[in-house]
């Protein structure tokens, strides 16, 4: 089972997947990478002229569920203020959450996970400084906010989710959900150490 | 200050009348607060890490918030101006925090 460590001597990171881990975290990472550029940040049933004359950002919350937990209002009680909170910052939000995403594609892709994995018995060792480490462990939280959020995850449901019979694709999309979690729990321990 | 000396020409000091210094002081508006909201996704050893990390609190002060959020549901994670404030938010989002923020005396 991979799991992260620090590297006692150099303070990197390190972990080793199979080929087919580091295809699934790929799949992943990608996924939420198209997720963040595909709503259009800005809402477009608006009237043409003031969206041409505002090319700043979004100031309403967006549609996609994941996407409105990845970017929450700001100001609960006070929906001006909550606009312009995320027109000055929704845009970098994206932008910082997509390159942490990229970061983990980059990284298994420098570590030899090939462009499709055909071959078994592939592992692929990783190895990363701390500011590298960080934009994963990052990025492993919204991709586990984006798969609660699909699958409708609340606090105190384990049972519920062990109880569905194998076959069911919500089953197996929350033990990758689960997994990610053991992920990151263990570079968290590897960070803090 | 006892003794009373002859005031030095180039020296001159502005005659300031208290009450219309304490009229001209701005008293320093509420506070806000950054509050974090419990979430049933983040695990508890990431969260105290993104306290640690982010605020620079110690390891115990930033596992007694996080407990503060899982068993309260919220905390009161950092109080300052409402700029700080937006960059303490904006922080949490980025780490994936559910992160909100009001005024200090908002219910």
């Amino acid at each position: 089972m991979s799991a992260f460590q620090r590297h006692r001597r150099s303070g990197h990171v390190i972990a080793t997947f199979t080929g087919f881990e580091a295809d699934l975290l790929r799949s992943l990472a990608s996924q939420l990478v198209e997720l963040l550029h595909s709503e259009a940040a800005v809402p477009e049933d608006r009237d043409p002229f003031e969206a041409l004359m505002d090319f700043t950002g979004p100031t309403t919350e967006p549609e996609d569920p994941v996407l409105a937990r990845l970017f929450p209002t700001a100001y609960p009680d006070d929906e001006e203020a909550a606009g312009e909170f995320r027109r000055f910052t929704e845009g970098a939000l994206r932008d910082g959450k997509a390159r942490a995403a990229a970061t983990i594609i980059d990284t298994l892709e420098e570590a030899g996970l090939p462009d499709e994995l055909r071959e078994d018995g592939l592992t692929i060792d990783v190895e990363m400084d701390a500011d590298t480490a960080h934009a994963w462990m990052r990025s492993f939280t919204d991709i586990r906010l984006a798969l609660a959020t699909r699958l409708g995850v609340e606090d105190g449901d384990e049972d519920y989710w062990y109880a569905l019979p194998e076959d069911d694709p919500r089953a197996q999309a929350h033990d990758i959900y689960d997994w990610v979690g053991y992920l990151q729990e263990t570079l968290v321990g590897a960070l803090s150490r | 200050m006892g003794d009373v000396s002859a005031p030095s020409p180039v020296e001159v000091e502005p005659t300031l009348d208290p009450d219309v210094l304490d009229q001209v002081v701005v008293r320093p508006a509420t506070p806000w607060v950054t509050i974090v909201w419990n979430d049933p996704v983040n695990l508890m050893s990431y969260v105290t890490y993104v306290f640690q990390h982010h605020f620079g609190y110690s390891k115990k002060k930033a596992e007694k918030l996080m407990m503060e959020v899982h068993e309260e549901g919220r905390s009161v994670v950092s109080t300052g101006s409402r700029e700080e404030m937006e960059r303490d938010v904006q922080a949490m989002h980025e780490y994936g925090l559910w992160a909100t923020m009001q005024r200090e005396d908002q219910p």
